[in-house]
């Protein structure tokens, strides 16, 4: 990993968010991006771990629009992972947790990026909508969603 | 062995009952599903509610045919194993599913040529039965485990941008953030 090497130090920290699924393999795919990045991780399944060690994860409890009381969970326990890792950079594949960072994140500056699941061939998701109104990008996957919504289209995970 | 999961969040029992099913006419194939929170036993199946990341690579890797509801998670780790997948969309109408997203997930991994969609109990055991008779194709490769180039450049040039803004500002971007 370059990130060992002394001479490539890192000059930024960016913090990747994803929830369980098909959000958090849809991450794992973009991991050649991140080369030469400080990188940390922020998931809702402790297992996930061995997936990227030795980066640092950080759980949250997963929610959605129909779990408030636990979406409130987790705004404050990203809260703690942004201002942790103060990222330069916060990219999520989704869903509700990876708005909620993005939205925190924004609070101290850091740049960000919300990709929209592969999954989402006719619409965007609600965390999508959302993260349009905060996100400095927001990625639909598929062209014509991204020519309806307004989203931009940089290519798919597939 | 077969492989069949429906992921984490909701039981898909529609799914299960009909491999159920399968696997009582077929007893010299193994089963193992990958069930949710779910009431419901299956007689035929080694069931587990939920398993973690390492053990679900695992069965995808060991299995010959995988059977799931059309979740990307499944879909891409089967893509990347090269295995033979059967998908069964949720449906909101059963419900299934708070929307049907699934089936338009489902229409479209429908091009991609190890992926198999079906709509009801007895499509599925027919496909898992055709399914197992090409689990040897040749052309069934595994492929990459990683985005398009053009994905993963945007996210290149996304991090490594040098000024503090977005290196492709859309409309919504480039307004104040009402925070």
């Amino acid at each position: 990993m370059t990130l060992s090497s002394p001479s490539i130090r890192p000059r930024r920290r960016v913090l990747a968010v994803a929830s369980g699924g098909g959000h958090w393999v849809q991450l794992l795919r973009l991991r050649p991006a991140f080369d030469g990045a400080d990188i940390h991780y922020a998931t809702v399944d402790a297992t996930a771990r061995a997936m990227v060690s030795p980066a640092p994860v950080y759980l949250y409890p997963d929610a959605n629009k129909d779990t408030k009381l636990r979406l409130i969970v987790s705004a404050l326990t990203l809260a703690v992972i942004v201002l942790r890792v103060r990222p330069h950079v916060v990219i999520s594949t989704g869903a509700a947790g990876g708005y909620l960072a993005i939205r925190i994140a924004r609070l101290i500056g850091a740049r960000t990026v919300f990709i929209d699941s592969i999954a989402n061939t006719r619409q965007l998701s609600v965390s999508a909508r959302l993260a349009q109104r905060v996100a400095h990008l927001v990625l639909s996957q598929w062209p014509a969603v991204a020519e309806a919504t307004g989203a931009d289209y940089r290519g798919a995970v597939l | 062995m077969i492989f069949a999961t429906v992921g984490t969040q909701l039981p898909f029992d529609r799914l299960l009952l009909a491999v159920d099913t399968w696997a009582a006419m077929n007893s010299d194939v193994p089963v193992l599903a990958q069930t949710g929170r779910t009431a419901t036993r299956y007689a035929h199946l080694t069931a587990t509610p939920q398993m973690d990341q390492s053990r679900f690579a695992d069965c995808v890797a060991q299995a010959r045919v995988i059977v799931a509801h059309a979740g990307m998670g499944t879909i891409l780790s089967a893509i990347e194993a090269g295995k033979p997948v059967i998908l069964m969309p949720r449906r909101a109408d059963l419900g299934e599913h708070r929307n049907d997203h699934q089936r338009d997930t489902a229409a479209e991994m429908a091009a991609l040529s190890n992926v198999t969609v079906v709509e009801d109990s007895a499509a599925l055991c027919s496909a898992i039965s055709a399914a197992l008779s090409r689990s040897n194709d040749p052309g069934l490769v595994a492929r990459s485990g990683v985005a398009s180039a053009r994905l993963l450049d945007a996210v290149r040039d996304f991090i490594w941008s040098e000024d503090g803004r977005p290196v492709h500002a859309t409309a919504a971007s480039s307004r104040p953030l009402r925070a």
